[in-house]
């Protein structure tokens, strides 16, 4: 805390007034709206509500469909996260030397995450096409099946997890490579003496000395992967086909605005910010717990 | 966005001065090296291939796009593919409001968050600690997960379709004040101390010192908020229904070809390509800012 301060009685209160504004009207009043929405169904002419008490939720925890969503979205997320993170790490590694030029390398690398989960959906839309894409004609080559999204639900799936790890995938790179840069080669080297193959070697020493990095990139990815990535499965796939790609955010989007059942969409959001303090909980005690500094 | 601790920061920051560009001169290996630039360059490679892809779409005529082999040579028809998109789509007003939405989140947001952690750090005042909490708290909960009930404060202010409704709910976030107020946090007393002697009020001492010392902190964060503004769909597809008011993410949507229409893929490109320019653009030239507001916003 600082020790001087500026004797004031009624600045600083205008000086927070603007962002306390912003937060009780777009943040307080909708978190608990969505609270006592959620306990609510509208009247079938739409024009009240009904209380029905855990009505929604009742209902929520019976519907295979909203159980599809969760797993749904628990294996994108895993998959664009963990594959992501992964494939990262070991081509990081693999490149872990003195580099020249590695400014250029890390602008080229950086650029994919300025477009929009939308826009880099749309243009692997493209290269999956099943008629035109690039993708399927080469495949086409070494097999006679037909990886056609429309119809083939994990098809579409692959199609957005490789357009959200795309997207995601250069600054893990770059992330990994400057955090490489960062271990002090004598170590290695010591470890190499005392007779440690490469693969040892990266397990015992590189891979625990990286795991900040490795946090930090996976809280980055889980939340992209979560809550960034509506406009991916709403402009690619539109949860389809069937309810293959119906992460959590768009059903709740779709009960919501398509179907004009509130209460229903609020009870998922309701569940939705348990699951992200549940998640936030875990992440701090994962932290203190397996982080080396 | 929001949710994460001090080891993702320790570790951000570790990678922070590392990626702004100071690289230790340690491993020397002949043939690493070799093997390094081979991976950099095909992961380069790879990266780029799907936007190059794109691009020579957008410059290609409806034959050339639905002909098989695909062509992967930058043809003919570009000029006419880019305006074709421009007029079809109304380009000109989608991408003014992007860039007013842009633009006005992440000033809106960097202007209430200096103003905030100003108090917050450089006041002593009744229920400070209730306004810090509630200011905090909203870190934990991103946007899309109190979609209905945001809506509905729109719609009872009346906002829906209005630049106030696209913009004012996305300011509702404290990464900005966190970082200010984290930054304020490291600035010696003795600069407040010297001001005062100096008579320099609060708003001065704002305005003279603090303003030019955040400069760094400025840039960062609007790098991250320019480019989420530009790029986030789920709002603006909520809170507007004007084909006038919708901005460039979603108003491309009818230029996109579904099953049934013709597959003037060439047109659609041109429009993606047009759209996340702008966004890229900024990354690259601001690179050194985006990095650190990556690693800082993630606090």
């Amino acid at each position: 805390m600082k020790r001087t301060v500026f004797p004031n009685r009624w600045l600083p209160y205008a000086l927070v007034a603007p962002q306390l504004a912003v937060t009780i009207a777009f943040f307080f009043w909708p978190a608990f709206d969505s609270l006592r929405l959620s306990l609510y169904r509208a009247s079938p002419f739409g024009d009240r509500l009904i209380f029905i008490g855990l009505g929604n939720f009742e209902r929520l925890l019976a519907d295979p469909a909203y159980f599809r969503s969760v797993a749904t979205s628990f294996v994108f997320s895993a998959l664009v996260t963990v594959l992501g993170l992964a494939v990262a790490l070991l081509l990081a590694a693999l490149a872990n030397a003195k580099i020249r030029g590695l400014a250029i390398y890390r602008t080229l690398l950086l650029w994919p995450y300025g477009i929009a989960p939308a826009i880099a959906g749309v243009i692997w839309l493209f290269v999956f096409h099943p008629s035109f894409g690039v993708l399927p004609y080469v495949l086409s080559f070494v097999t006679a099946y037909q990886f056609n999204w429309f119809l083939k639900g994990w098809v579409a799936l692959v199609l957005i997890v490789v357009a959200a790890i795309w997207k995601q995938f250069g600054y893990n790179l770059a992330f990994y490579l400057a955090g490489l840069q960062a271990i002090p080669g004598s170590v290695l080297e010591a470890a190499s003496v005392d007779g440690a193959g490469p693969i040892r070697r990266f397990f015992a020493i590189t891979f625990p000395l990286l795991s900040p990095v490795t946090f930090f990139l996976f809280t980055l990815n889980m939340t992209f992967s979560f809550f960034e990535t509506f406009g991916l499965v709403h402009a690619v796939t539109q949860g389809g086909p069937g309810d293959a790609t119906s992460i959590l955010v768009f059903r709740a989007w779709k009960d919501g605005f398509e179907g004009l059942q509130l209460g229903y969409s609020a009870a998922q959001s309701v569940l939705l910010m348990l699951l992200v303090v549940a998640l936030t909980a875990a992440q701090f005690r994962f932290a203190e717990k397996k982080v080396t500094y | 966005m929001a949710v994460s601790t001090r080891a993702a920061t320790a570790g951000g920051t570790v990678v922070a001065a590392e990626i702004i560009g100071r690289v230790p001169a340690t491993r020397r290996r002949d043939w690493s090296g070799a093997i390094a630039h081979a991976i950099l360059i095909a992961s380069v490679v790879m990266l780029a291939f799907p936007l190059y892809y794109a691009f020579v779409i957008s410059t290609q005529t409806l034959d050339e796009v639905t002909s098989l082999p695909p062509k992967l040579v930058p043809s003919t028809h570009m000029l006419q593919n880019y305006a074709d998109a421009w007029t079809r789509a109304k380009m000109g007003r989608l991408l003014l409001n992007s860039a007013i939405v842009a633009l006005a989140v992440a000033i809106g947001k960097i202007a209430i968050s200096l103003l905030s952690a100003f108090a917050i750090v450089y006041f002593n005042f009744r229920g400070k600690q209730l306004v810090f909490w509630m200011i905090f708290i909203t870190l934990m909960l991103p946007v899309p997960v109190r979609i209905v009930s945001t809506y509905q404060v729109i719609s009872v202010l009346g906002w829906v379709d209005t630049y106030w409704g696209l913009t004012v709910p996305l300011m509702a976030s404290a990464t900005g004040t966190f970082l200010f107020r984290q930054y304020y946090q490291t600035i010696p007393d003795s600069l407040a101390e010297a001001a005062q002697l100096d008579g320099a009020g609060p708003l001065r001492f704002l305005w003279s010192f603090l303003l030019p010392l955040s400069k760094a902190n400025i840039a960062a964060l609007f790098v991250i908020l320019f480019v989420y503004g530009w790029n986030d769909y789920l709002w603006p597809l909520i809170v507007t229904n004007s084909p006038e008011m919708r901005t460039a993410v979603i108003g491309i949507d009818s230029l996109i070809p579904r099953t049934s229409q013709l597959p003037e893929w060439n047109v659609a490109m041109a429009a993606a390509m047009m759209v996340l320019l702008p966004p890229v653009v900024v990354i690259v030239v601001m690179q050194r800012w985006f990095v650190k507001g990556l690693i800082e916003t993630e606090k």
